[in-house]
């Protein structure tokens, strides 16, 4: 007896352990992404408290997160008032930029890639925290032209020491410049620059070399005499501030700064949120299937009890008993494991440029709160659907040998699949309709509600598909091929609700794919059509715009006809709306590219005047003629709308106006393209041998053909292509923890007959192979059918969005053939251990087996 | 009792000295005590024995299900105690057919493939002829594309014995083919065996406790406390009723004695 009841104990032990594994998954993502937002938004705000002082001025508008630099600046005279205020302590003017980087000795650009390279003049500004914002822990400040001090990171990746000579590359006219080390410097105690660099500048230098010798500064720090609050001193200083100037208390001013903060970071939050919801839904599948089956299998011992008279309450009672420990239990271990997510989540985003070394990951109580109640009720929620089948056993079958489970009659399923299409379908379309942020959520869910539609009918859809596998593997494998798919057949329900699990996380790898492709190929599509010159001069991916001084010295070369720069501006608002804005010369751009235009031309833009997107025009109801409002973070101006660019242009900008125009705005003026046309006749191979000796110098900026542009818009959608692939992985990882779970728990299930196949001659790698034959029906069906519905999401997708310059739809099937393939690969994966467990069955236990 | 040297036909399965202990300790049983056997060519042999005599687990050693702990046993001229589990699996695919009690067929598959499935496991086509003959004396009929939920538990039996006949092995195993089958059922069966027997001059060797079925065969070995204590020819059944009484009463007295060791777990 003591037999029976081990074997009980270990088969439940392997239960237990299969359906707590998708809770824990499931808990791990969700808390992972809270820990990580958390810890990620803490360090922003450590580094937010440890650089503000108790009162900031600056120009209004000057400190947007998402600004550009600011070029109006305040006189000397006015901190020289400030200074005469009778509560401020001390006063500290400065100038901030945001695009200085030092280079490495092997010519590579430090740091870039998103977070920005800053640069100050010398401060002894104290925060609200009461630290010193910047503190030089070696050598000291520059003092004279051509010194830096550098942050220790900066300077060790640099590979330089003090009194060392290094170059940087900067936003001035001759943008790359040698420099003497002269200290290194620490940022607001030691609290880390998320990947940021720093570099200091004697004050006049930066003044001279950036502000055009203005005596003035972007803003000034004032720390409070002992007894003053911020708010007095924030009153005393904005009496003597100029218009459009503005004191904030240092409270106030670290409170904006974490809310401009939290608004990027909720995206991020967000984005990976929708990730462990795809984790979540796949785990919830994987919960449902694995406690369907375990229930089957204890049905009989379940019919039994109810025999035996226990109620239905106490047969469901135990089940969710049962579910609730390993709702809890893999739960509390899905927080752990959360946790170690968080921590290589910030090892990925690291490697990406943002580097959270400074960052205290903990666990809080929302944190814990969420993740607990997610994966205890869920697990709840998936048990609950099986113990309910169970209860209904009448006690009677307890005494038959095949104890079959009641399900619910396919032609329900179709008739309520049916519905959930139908009100998918609506969900999406009314989301595409729809332009509120919102809308992007309602779209999820149609398309959520679709995939639950497909997989309930799934198996339906599964026996064309199995059908075929069952054709090909009969003439490979034989009978073994034949066992296998009659197995796949055996429990169409069982394959299918497994395939679906996979089925899930392939249909966004799908929407993904398609949507990347077929962006990758209206950009390609439109370069092709619409550019005209011979070379662009542009920053290397990830970098940041770069001086105007390039195509300066661009149009110095022989042989050069039109020279057009495009700066872009990602603050802007036209008439209230935020708007993505490109400045350029519009008739060397006219040489450049023949854009696409509904109205007017490119050509006769003049200054004063803008042209405005079609799809824009469209929903702001503008027409030619009439009279805008620009807000740039200088200030308002009045300017006509000129003529409408068409959609489908190859230029990343909904309005343009003119260079003069973007400089009235206030932004110091950087170039993000430089687009650059030949005389006829030039030789092309001199030319751009020329122009290469004018970037040369410069590891962020490069010249090429324009057909590189779209390489690079190609290289940067993968890179966020491969990232969310990653994070796709988790779910295919539960997915296949489910074929795992599922294979395994048919194998104890079908103990006799392997133990009859191989007693009549089935060798353990036959058996093997028939185990990996139908693990690969089911992983192979689940991907095509993930990626079917993928690659119809995203026409729906590409189709609503053709008026945003997706024009073109392409279905990227080699790559997702390569996902078919995998899919099979991973159907190999997962049949390995219950394979292996099958093939080492004793074959007389297992005959013997009840 | 019989050496190799006084037969006459050569055997297709022969054991020797094989021994086979359980457990350990106080749970010590000896399931097979230094047996020596021939199974003949041609011969349908039972093996009979009150439950523990070591009658089921002398067949899995012989069948290669099993391994004994010294001995050894030979299918033809191959010893199975030198053979990994690539040779057995094999040997037992080519050279053995197995019928057990119950669960003897691939629930997925007709009785047709499960007929054939030791064949299209070694990717063999059968021979037409011995399969018609086959199926003709199993007479199922029609019934061949039927999964095997939908036969009789008899019709059941019979598909197996036709699986085990089909690939024309040097020997044949049945482990109380008759035990979940009603008298007729059974008998059906057992004149299957003992047809395939005399028409074919198939090899079969039978566990079983029940004299009705022992009667079929052509010789009875009986086992007590794993060793070989008696055989008969031709018998009858009230012969093999009556010596079976006789060991049962011996192994009451032992226990009365001495308790009845655990159990081995065997059917």
């Amino acid at each position: 007896m003591w037999k029976v009841t081990w074997r009980n104990l270990w088969a439940r032990k392997i239960r237990l352990f299969l359906s707590g594994l998708a809770v824990v998954l499931g808990v791990a993502f969700v808390a992972g992404t809270f820990i990580f937002t958390d810890a990620m938004s803490g360090s922003f705000d450590k580094i937010i408290e440890g650089s503000t002082a108790d009162v900031e001025v600056a120009f209004e508008g000057a400190n947007d997160f998402d600004s550009s630099q600011d070029s109006r600046l305040l006189p000397a005279s006015v901190v020289g008032e400030l200074r005469a205020l009778p509560g401020a302590e001390s006063v500290h003017p400065n100038n901030t930029l945001t695009t200085v980087f030092a280079i490495d000795p092997d010519g590579k650009v430090i740091g870039g890639n998103g977070p920005p390279g800053l640069a100050f003049g010398p401060t002894d500004a104290e925060s609200i925290t009461g630290i010193k914002i910047m503190a030089v822990t070696d050598g000291e400040y520059p003092d004279a032209p051509y010194e830096v001090a550098l942050d220790e990171k900066t300077a060790d990746k640099a590979e330089v020491e003090i009194g060392d000579k290094l170059e940087i590359v900067t936003p001035a006219e001759d943008p790359v410049m040698e420099v003497t080390l002269t200290g290194l410097v620490e940022f607001g105690g030691g609290t880390g620059l998320n990947g940021a660099t720093l570099t200091v500048f004697d004050q006049k230098f930066l003044q001279d070399q950036f502000f055009d010798g203005q005596d003035g500064y972007m803003s000034v720090a004032l720390n409070a005499k002992d007894g003053v609050t911020q708010a007095e001193l924030r009153d005393q200083a904005q009496a003597v501030l100029p218009a459009g100037a503005t004191a904030e208390a240092g409270d106030d001013y670290v409170e904006e700064q974490k809310n401009g903060l939290e608004q990027i970071f909720s995206f991020l939050e967000y984005f990976l949120l929708a990730f462990a919801a795809i984790s979540l839904i796949v785990g919830i599948f994987m919960i449902i299937n694995t406690f369907s089956i375990l229930v089957a299998q204890r049905s009989r011992e379940l019919a039994l009890l109810r025999a035996m008279g226990a109620s239905r309450r106490q047969v469901m009672g135990s089940v969710i008993v049962e579910a609730l420990a390993v709702g809890i239990v893999g739960s509390l271990i899905g927080l752990g494991a959360g946790y170690l997510l968080a921590r290589g989540l910030a090892v990925v985003f690291g490697a990406i440029g943002l580097d959270l070394a400074g960052a205290s990951f903990v666990l809080d109580a929302e944190a814990v709160a969420w993740s607990l109640s997610v994966g205890i009720l869920v697990t709840l929620v998936a048990a609950v659907v099986p113990a309910m089948r169970a209860s209904r056993i009448p006690p009677i079958q307890a005494l038959r040998d095949d104890v079959a489970l009641p399900e619910t009659a396919l032609h329900r399923r179709v008739i309520v699949a049916g519905l959930l299409a139908v009100l998918g379908i609506a969900a999406i379309v009314l989301g595409f309709l729809a332009d509120s942020a919102q809308a992007l959520a309602v779209v999820g869910l149609g398309m959520l509600s679709i995939l639950v539609a497909a997989a309930m009918v799934s198996p339906i859809l599964a026996r064309p598909v199995i059908w075929l596998f069952g054709t090909v593997y009969r003439s490979l494998y034989g009978m073994v091929g034949r066992l296998a798919t009659q197995n796949s057949m055996r429990n169409p329900r069982r394959t299918a609700a497994t395939a679906s699990a996979l089925m899930i996380g392939l249909a966004v790898v799908g929407l993904l794919s398609v949507v990347a492709s077929s962006t990758t190929a209206s950009t390609e599509e439109a370069v092709e059509e619409q550019v005209t010159s011979q070379f662009i001069i542009r920053n290397v991916a990830g970098q940041s715009p770069f001086s105007t001084g390039y195509a300066e010295k661009a149009r110095e070369v022989p042989g050069v006809a039109a020279v057009a720069p495009f700066r872009s501006v990602f603050n802007a608002k036209l008439e209230g709306r935020s708007a993505f804005l490109g400045a350029t010369d519009p008739a060397a751009l006219a040489e450049a590219m023949r854009l696409p235009m509904v109205a007017g031309g490119l050509a006769a833009l003049g200054p004063g005047q803008i042209l405005v997107g079609e799809e824009r025009a469209e929903s702001q109801n503008l027409k030619v003629g009439d009279k805008v409002t620009l807000e740039l973070q200088g200030g308002k101006q009045e300017l006509e709308v000129a003529g409408m660019l068409g959609i489908g242009s190859a230029l990343p900008a909904d309005v343009l106006v003119t260079l003069d125009t973007l400089e009235k705005g206030g932004p110091a003026p950087l170039d993000s393209l430089v687009f650059i046309t030949a005389d006829p006749g030039a030789d092309l191979d001199q030319v751009f041998s020329d122009l290469e000796g004018i970037v040369e110098e410069n590891p962020t900026v490069t010249v090429s053909d324009p057909e590189a542009l779209v390489d690079a818009q190609k290289d940067q959608i993968n890179q966020i292509l491969y990232l969310m692939y990653g994070l796709l992985g988790l779910a295919i990882v539960i997915a296949v923890l489910g074929i795992i779970s599922t294979l395994w728990l048919s194998v104890i299930e079908r103990t006799r007959e392997v133990g009859l196949l191989r007693a009549v001659g089935l060798s353990r790698s036959q058996l093997r192979r028939m185990i990996r034959l139908e693990a690969v029906v089911v992983a192979v069906f689940g991907a095509m059918l993930g990626l079917l519905l993928g690659i119809a999401f995203g026409a729906g997708l590409i189709y609503a969005l053709r008026d945003q310059g997706l024009t073109v739809f392409a279905v990227p099937w080699g790559r997702l053939l390569i996902f078919v393939v995998l899919a099979g690969l991973v159907g190999v994966l997962a049949s390995l251990f219950p394979a292996h467990r099958a093939a080492r069955l004793d074959v007389l236990k297992a005959i013997a087996t009840e | 009792m019989t050496s190799p040297a006084t037969s006459q036909a050569t055997a297709a399965a022969r054991v020797e000295n094989l021994t086979k202990t359980y457990g350990m300790g106080d749970a010590h049983v000896r399931a097979l005590d230094d047996v020596t056997l021939d199974l003949m060519d041609g011969e349908f042999t039972a093996v009979m024995g009150p439950s523990g005599s070591g009658k089921s687990t002398l067949m899995h050693c012989c069948a290669a299900l099993d391994k004994g702990d010294s001995g050894s046993v030979f299918i033809g001229d191959d010893e199975l105690t030198r053979m990994g589990d690539k040779a057995l699996t094999r040997l037992r695919r080519d050279s053995i057919g197995f019928v057990f009690q119950s669960f003897n067929l691939v629930p997925t598959l007709t009785a047709e493939e499960n007929i054939l499935l030791p064949l299209s496991i070694a990717g063999r086509k059968p021979d037409a002829e011995w399969y018609d003959s086959v199926i003709a004396t199993v007479g199922l009929g029609d019934r061949l594309t039927h999964k095997p939920n939908e036969l009789s538990g008899g019709q059941q039996q019979r598909v197996a014995v036709a699986r085990a006949l089909v690939s024309r092995p040097r020997i044949v195993f049945a482990d109380e083919p008759t035990g979940n089958l009603d008298s007729h059922s059974g008998a059906e069966v057992l004149q299957l065996l003992r047809s395939s027997v005399t028409d074919h001059g198939q090899t079969i060797v039978m566990v079983t406790h029940d004299p009705v079925a022992a009667a079929y065969t052509d010789r009875v070995v009986f086992l007590q406390d794993g060793k070989v204590v008696d055989e008969m020819r031709s018998p009858t059944r009230e012969q093999i009723l009556l010596k079976m009484q006789e060991l049962t009463a011996i192994e009451a007295a032992a226990a009365a004695d001495v308790p009845e060791p655990a159990s081995t777990g065997k059917a």
